[in-house]
């Protein structure tokens, strides 16, 4: 098992490096000179060839490379240029608003979407079915941000059920950070629940046709039992793989939905820092994203061994 | 019926009316994306200048009579906008997915016919995936500056990948098929082997492929506008239309609802266009192989 881990960890390894690549060329290759935006555009020459200097502007596109490869191979991200905090700071300073929307939307698709498209495959071409592939089919094509003002329309403005915008810590006070929450958890988990449990209606419809199922019936199980202990399991495989690859999804909704809802999260950090340039918060993001959806998915990796036992690397 | 018959005895006369339905939806989208591509295409037919046109005193009209959608905080005829707003975002969901499709299928014929491309190009594909695309996409267009050409590099950019591992997966199973070999065997150049032995099988996968794309595309561009990155704002597209109404949403809603109705329909009706086509063309594909950014 620990092999397995550096193994995978080892292959992890390649790809961030190619992420680094990816967001270093970007930002270098842009038109548009770092040190002026640093400086300001009334700056004098003197100034800007200071500030090149001292940030290592004046080096060859190469040794820059390496210098900020190493940087943050040491875990340095740099400071922002314009509030002149360390870019990690930065980012845990405005993690929990996002760790807590993305937290209950994952809680809400999986406490909802799984059963619905088990109870979907289940009852193949009921009801329940129909609004499977309706909500799949919606979800896939109502951009997020729709979604959200559809339900600040419906849930604030019309009915005054819910704040319409703004974050509420759940440590300072559970009850109005929960009334914050609902909305934009609901939002972001639209997209996700529509991928889900549209994955579990087709694995677990697959799983259901299989000998094995029918064996499992005829000895006389009970059909709850047969869907939870002996077809779900075969189904998790790839339900757990598309959980992984939907986590690209989750943070492009993070985004938006931090945006559409006002929340001071790592998303709206990104954009905020986008259309400021300041160059090193972007990298640092990215980076941090991008870790993120590998770190997941590596995790993903390994419990494929763990639910599926003839799984081995 | 109990559960288990049900799920157990697939009637065939079911999976006729199954089938019947999926293509009577399709085709149903398909006229339906024709309307909106021709709404588009003849949106100054239809509505004149009114897109254009700023009216002081008639800002924020709800919709009626006059103003089928209403107008804007400038006074402006939200449906006009919305056709015009159709022409710049069909235009760039339309060219990044065939950007995309073509520059993945050369990636993905290459690397899954030169044994030791593979590695390299698959690594740099996990990285680029890696990246949440819709960030990269604003950073690109933020730093650039907006264009068409910039937006449609910035959504072609995320989709590469996709393409990619689609036609190396089919390219690695064809390629030991004996046709193949026969046609290495009689000295057929390796590219030729390619274009004329290889890329035929790929064909009815892409196709599918490029019709998600186009849908995701479009959803992309609506997104790059609303986070004030897409289109400047006297080019109206979904995106920017969309993003001009967020500001008085609250007083105005169908600012926003007009143009992301709209926008819904159509990336819903492409997207079922790509499932009548998948059904059609390729029963293997299965449904996870969509999950777009």
């Amino acid at each position: 098992m620990l092999k397995l881990i550096a193994l995978r960890i080892a292959m992890a390894v390649p790809v961030m490096l190619v992420v680094a690549t990816i967001v270093f060329l970007l930002l270098r290759l842009s038109p548009g000179d770092p040190a002026l935006i640093i400086a300001g555009e009334t700056a004098g020459p003197e100034a800007l060839a200071r500030i090149r200097a001292d940030m290592g502007l004046d080096r060859p596109l190469i040794v820059q490379y390496l210098a900020w490869l190493g940087e943050i191979a040491r875990g340095h991200l740099g400071t922002s240029i314009l509030s002149k905090i360390p870019v990690l700071s930065l980012i845990f300073d405005r993690l929990e608003p996002t760790l807590v929307l993305a937290l209950s939307a994952i809680l809400i698709t999986v406490l909802v979407a799984v059963p619905l498209g088990a109870v979907a495959a289940w009852r193949h071409n009921s009801w329940v079915d129909r609004a499977v592939m309706v909500l799949s089919v919606v979800g896939f094509s109502v951009p997020a941000f729709v979604i959200g003002y559809v339900l600040i329309l419906l849930f604030s403005v019309k009915a005054d059920l819910f704040p319409v915008q703004g974050y509420v810590s759940p440590f300072e006070d559970p009850v109005a950070s929960l009334r914050h929450l609902v909305l934009p958890s609901l939002t972001l988990a639209l997209v996700f629940m529509a991928l889900i449990s549209r994955v579990t209606r087709s694995s677990l419809l697959e799983i259901l046709s299989e000998d094995f199922i029918r064996t499992a019936r005829a000895k006389g199980n009970v059909e709850r039992r047969v869907l939870w202990r002996h077809a779900m399991p075969n189904a998790a495989v790839p339900i757990i793989t598309v959980i992984g690859l939907g986590i690209a999804l989750l943070i492009s909704g993070v985004v938006v939905t931090e945006s559409v809802f006002n929340l001071p999260g790592v998303g709206r950090l990104t954009i905020d820092a986008i259309l400021a340039r300041d160059y090193p918060v972007v990298q640092g993001l990215m980076l941090f994203f991008a870790l993120i959806y590998v770190g997941v998915n590596l995790l993903i990796d390994l419990a494929y061994v763990i639910v599926d036992p003839r799984i081995r690397y | 019926m109990s559960a288990t018959e049900r799920a157990n005895i697939p009637s065939q006369r079911n999976r006729f009316l199954e089938a019947l339905l999926v293509n009577r939806i399709a085709l149903l989208s398909g006229v339906l994306l024709l309307v909106i591509v021709l709404s588009a295409v003849l949106a100054t037919a239809i509505t004149g200048d009114d897109a254009f046109l700023i009216r002081p005193r008639q800002r924020l009209r709800p919709p009626g009579a006059e103003f089928w959608f209403g107008t804007d905080a400038l006074g402006r005829d939200v449906f006009a906008l919305v056709l015009h707003g159709g022409r710049i975002s069909l235009l760039v969901g339309l060219l990044a997915a065939v950007a995309a499709a073509a520059i993945g299928t050369a990636m993905g014929l290459l690397t899954g016919y030169l044994r030791w491309l593979d590695p390299i190009v698959m690594r740099i594909m996990d990285g680029i995936m890696a990246i949440p695309g819709i960030l990269f996409a604003v950073a690109l267009v933020s730093l650039v500056g907006p264009s068409l050409m910039t937006i449609v590099a910035a959504i072609t950019f995320a989709e590469i990948p996709r393409v990619t591992r689609l036609v190396r997966s089919i390219v690695l199973s064809v390629r030991e098929e004996s046709y193949v070999r026969a046609a290495e065997g009689l000295g057929i150049p390796p590219m030729l082997v390619l274009v004329r032995h290889i890329l035929p099988s790929c064909l009815a996968p892409l196709i599918v492929q490029t019709t998600y794309m186009f849908a995701a595309a479009i959803l992309s561009e609506a997104v790059l506008g609303f986070l004030g990155v897409g289109f400047p704002p006297d080019v109206p597209s979904w995106g920017n239309v969309l993003a001009e109404g967020r500001a008085v949403f609250q007083r105005a809603s169908w600012t926003i609802l007009a143009p992301g109705l709209f926008l819904a329909v159509t990336v819903m009706a492409v997207n079922l266009l790509g499932d009548g086509l998948r059904d059609r063309l390729d029963p293997r594909l299965s449904r996870a192989a969509k999950v777009s950014s």
